[in-house]
Order: structure tokens, then C-alpha cells, then sequence
């Protein structure tokens, strides 16, 4: 099942696909483009991993890792489907990227890779953009390039675990203004769904609504206010976002 | 408790559970790495505040007990003025920052010692139970944030004195720069950060930190755990 969290006409509503549009738990049957679409799911923390597919780590210049990359980023930086992310006006690099979120269902400590997937509610797609000129070499990727405001897009949908019978072998591709810029497959991941289910509650209690953003594959592009960036993952979802400029924000 | 939940008598009444921290604040802090910062792997000062977050997991009421995790001797205290978020702030001006704080809380940033700040493990920060929140106390209340004493005793016996003075930003500066891109919530915390020699407890260990001002906060280190595996739920 596909659920969606969107605003209309006063209220925060679950919608379903519908053949026209969407329809709200109450009947109402609306447009894709007559609501707001919130993230499709109560976001805890969010746990984002670094360099995760081989080609992208190595189109970045890294070697091989130790331990997974990971990061934690703030409620704020959320937005949903249909939403705009700032490009700031001295930004030379800013990309997008393409990730499988996966969202944690069932609490747990010290789970053990074969009883991994038991803990996950479904799945979203998440567009987790950086702005490159603004890399510290302090806690990487620092906050300013990875933790901005709108800079984390998820959505449209939220799918239960249960529909999606191989998350190890789903295509993901992201399209800018209709051009295809990047694709993968998520088979390519460095520590797969269940190993970073290990690992992340080794040391923390994983909560319902914790998402992990696996990674994303080789093919970021810098994108300019006035585009429309579309990541998509088979079975998933196509998340849209559109890139504004300064002005949007009154700045 | 859970402090997510926290609720006290002053807006916004209670808290987020969004804590972020920031490394390196505390300007003897960053001046002990002397040359090391223009040198690899940071090959510069930081410019921007280095922040992160300390999740839900970690956040822990005063009296609780933090298990130190299979492997490691000692935590690290981080004795921190947390300031509590009073409105929705973004792009906040430094002269006016002070009217978006509510109050203060006394945090223990709890962390596996680590040498290098290029790219830690988050397993040194994300902890169950590593962040330590006091009980809030209205801004009114406290004398000025940039400017004061912090006490940090382990079993007793006082191992670290230091102050909330000598930030490389202060408080008004701190918030201007984070909420330039980033929006903080009514509710959130933001820690002033960790000052230099910060103290190190061991398991068993009964932790005090004192801010002038605040209510004393209290806990405990407990020793490692078998590693139980927790089914999931039905």
C-alpha cells in the first residue's frame, strides 16, 4: 500500500493513489497539484549515509571505508514532494541525490543482520541535495553543505515493506528538467539495508519513524534555480522538487 | 521522563528532544590544535559552526545511568549551557538573539573520546543515553550566558572548573550563524559547547555538573552490557 500525507481545504490528510490524483482517507478525490505534500511519514532522526554506492565514492575520490559513513541531520531540513530548495546565490555546486530512505518500524537495539528486516515499516524516496562549496573538513560533510533548511526532500509516497520484495534490486534514477543525470541500482550498495540496520543499532535504539537515506550513486550535476529535479525509484516513488533562487526567500 | 517530553512552567513549555551541539567553541579548545588545523586532513580553521546532532536515543533525564558501550573505558563529559529555543528562529540578527532564547539547561554531551574531528564514527556522539538534559530555567533567571562559572565533579571531587566565557561564538553570534541556514524550533537546544580538558568518567562513576544559575545535574556511568539481541515486536 502507497500512503501519502498531504494538506488540503484546512487539514492534514493520508491520501492514496487514485487514477485522478489522489484520494483523501475521507473520499474526497483531489489533483496531484490541488495539495501541499508533507513527508508521507512522522520523521524521527534521520541517519544518512556517505559515499554507499562504489561508483559515487570513487567519483568523489574516496577509497575504502571502514565503517559505514554516516551522518545525522535535523527535522528542519525536511520538505515534501512538490517543493522548492534555495540556491543560494555564491553556490557554484549544488547536486541532488537520488537515495532509497528506509523507515524503521519496530524498535530495536543490537539487531542482528538476519533479523534486520523485520524492523522496517517500508520506504520512501529521498533527494538529499549538498552544496559543495560550502565542504568543511570538520564532522563531514558539516551542516552547512548537508543539514539546510528544505535541503532534504522525501516523499511522495510511503511504502509498506511488505510490497516491495526486493529492495536490493531497485533501479533509481534522477532526471533534471526531463534529462536523465544519474542511475543505479540500489544491488550496488557498499553496506546494504540489513548490515546497516546491524551496525546503526549497535551503539542506538532504532525508534518507528527513524529513516535512513542509503546513499546515492555516481551522476550528481550541478542544478540551477528554475530546475526541476526528479529522483525516482522503481516501485517507490517520483519525488519532483524544483530549485529557486534568493529572491524566492526574500533574501 | 523522557525530556522530549519535558515540560516546565515558562513558553514554550516544553522541549523538542532536537539537540544540536557544536564542536570546538570554546576558542583554548580550538588554539590547543595549533598548527594541526591548516595541515591535512582539515587544511583550515572551520569557518562555519561544525554542528551536530545528538538524537532522540541519546536524550536522558538527571538521575539516569549511561551504559558505556562494549570496548570502552570512559566516557567523555561535556559539560554544556544548553539554550532552549523560545520561538521559531531563522536568519536571526545577533543584537536580536536573545529574545528567541526561553531559557537554559544544564546538557552532558556524553562521547567516546576521539582524536580526530575530520570525519569521527557517529558512534562516538550517538549513544543511547549520552545526552543528559537538566531542568529548564527561565533566561530571566541566569545572569549572563557568555559568562558563566561551569563545575564538573566526578564522584565527588571537582575535575574540571571552567566558564562559559571565551567562545569563539558567543551566544548571540552562535545562533545568527547557525539560523542563517538552518531554522531552530520553539523547544530545540543548542549547546553552547564543550570547554577545553574536558574530564573523562569511567563505569560505576557518579557524574555532578553545576552552572551557576541552573539546578545541579546529576547521573551515573553504568559498565557494558551482554549484547542482548531484542526481537522485534509483534
Amino acid at each position: 500500500m502507497k500512503r501519502a500525507r498531504v494538506a488540503y481545504s484546512g487539514a492534514v490528510h493520508e491520501a492514496t493513489p487514485h487514477a485522478n490524483g489522489l484520494q483523501l482517507a475521507d473520499g474526497r478525490i483531489v489533483a496531484e497539484d490541488a495539495v501541499v505534500w508533507l513527508a508521507p511519514f512522522d520523521v524521527g532522526t534521520i541517519i544518512a549515509l556517505g559515499l554507499n554506492y562504489a561508483d559515487h565514492a570513487k567519483e568523489l575520490s574516496f577509497g575504502k571505508q571502514d565503517e559505514p559513513l554516516v551522518f545525522l541531520k535535523g527535522p528542519g531540513a525536511v520538505i515534501g514532494h512538490r517543493g522548492q530548495t534555495r540556491r543560494p546565490k555564491d553556490a557554484t555546486f549544488m547536486h541532488y541525490e537520488c537515495e532509497l530512505a528506509v523507515v524503521i518500524g519496530a524498535p530495536g537495539k543490537h539487531i542482528r543482520r538476519a533479523d534486520a528486516m523485520h524492523h522496517v515499516a517500508g520506504y520512501t524516496v529521498a533527494n538529499d541535495y549538498a552544496i559543495r562549496d560550502y565542504l568543511e573538513n570538520w564532522y563531514r560533510p558539516n551542516a552547512r553543505v548537508k543539514n539546510r533548511d528544505g535541503g532534504t526532500v522525501l516523499g511522495p509516497w510511503f511504502v509498506d515493506a511488505a510490497d516491495i520484495a526486493a529492495p536490493l534490486h531497485l533501479d533509481l534514477r534522477t532526471l533534471v528538467n526531463g534529462e536523465q543525470t544519474q542511475s543505479g541500482n540500489t544491488r550496488d550498495l557498499v553496506h546494504d539495508i540489513p548490515s546497516l540496520i546491524e551496525y546503526l543499532s549497535g551503539f542506538m535504539t532504532l525508534n518507528p519513524g527513524d529513516v535512513i537515506l542509503t546513499g546515492t550513486p555516481e551522476g550528481v550535476v550541478d542544478v540551477k534555480a528554475g530546475d526541476e529535479v526528479v529522483t525516482e525509484i522503481e516501485g517507490i516513488g517520483r519525488l519532483v522538487n524544483t530549485i529557486v533562487d534568493d529572491a524566492a526567500f526574500g533574501r | 521522563m523522557h525530556p522530549s517530553t519535558h515540560s516546565f512552567g515558562f513558553a514554550p513549555y516544553r522541549l523538542t528532544g532536537t539537540v544540536y551541539g557544536v564542536l570546538l567553541n570554546h576558542a583554548p579548545a580550538l588554539a590547543a590544535l595549533g598548527a594541526a588545523v591548516n595541515a591535512a586532513p582539515y587544511k583550515a580553521p572551520p569557518k562555519a559552526p561544525v554542528l551536530y546532532v545528538k538524537p532522540r536515543n541519546t536524550l536522558a533525564s538527571p538521575g539516569s545511568a549511561c551504559r558505556l558501550p562494549t570496548g570502552i573505558d570512559a566516557l567523555q563529559i561535556g559539560a554544556n549551557l544548553g539554550i532552549v529555543i523560545g520561538r521559531t528562529a531563522c536568519r536571526v540578527a545577533a543584537h536580536e538573539a536573545e529574545a528567541f532564547v526561553a531559557g537554559y539547561v544544564i546538557v552532558n554531551d556524553l562521547s567516546v573520546p576521539h582524536e580526530s574531528f575530520y570525519r569521527p564514527s557517529v558512534r562516538f556522539k550517538a549513544l543511547d543515553g549520552s545526552c543528559v538534559v537538566g531542568a529548564p530555567v527561565v533566561r530571566a533567571a541566569v545572569g549572563n550566558p557568555d559568562a558563566l562559572a561551569v563545575r564538573v565533579f566526578v564522584d565527588g571531587e571537582p575535575v574540571q572548573r571552567a566558564d562559559t566565557a571565551q567562545r569563539v561564538r558567543p551566544l548571540a553570534r552562535l545562533l545568527a550563524d547557525i539560523t542563517d541556514f538552518m531554522t531552530l524550533a520553539a523547544g530545540d537546544i543548542v549547546l553552547l559547547g564543550t570547554s577545553h580538558g574536558a574530564p573523562t568518567a569511567r563505569a560505576g562513576q557518579r557524574i555532578a555538573i553545576e552552572i551557576d544559575g541552573l539546578p545541579r545535574l546529576e547521573h551515573t556511568l553504568a559498565a557494558a552490557a551482554h549484547d542482548h539481541p531484542m526481537e522485534p515486536h509483534a
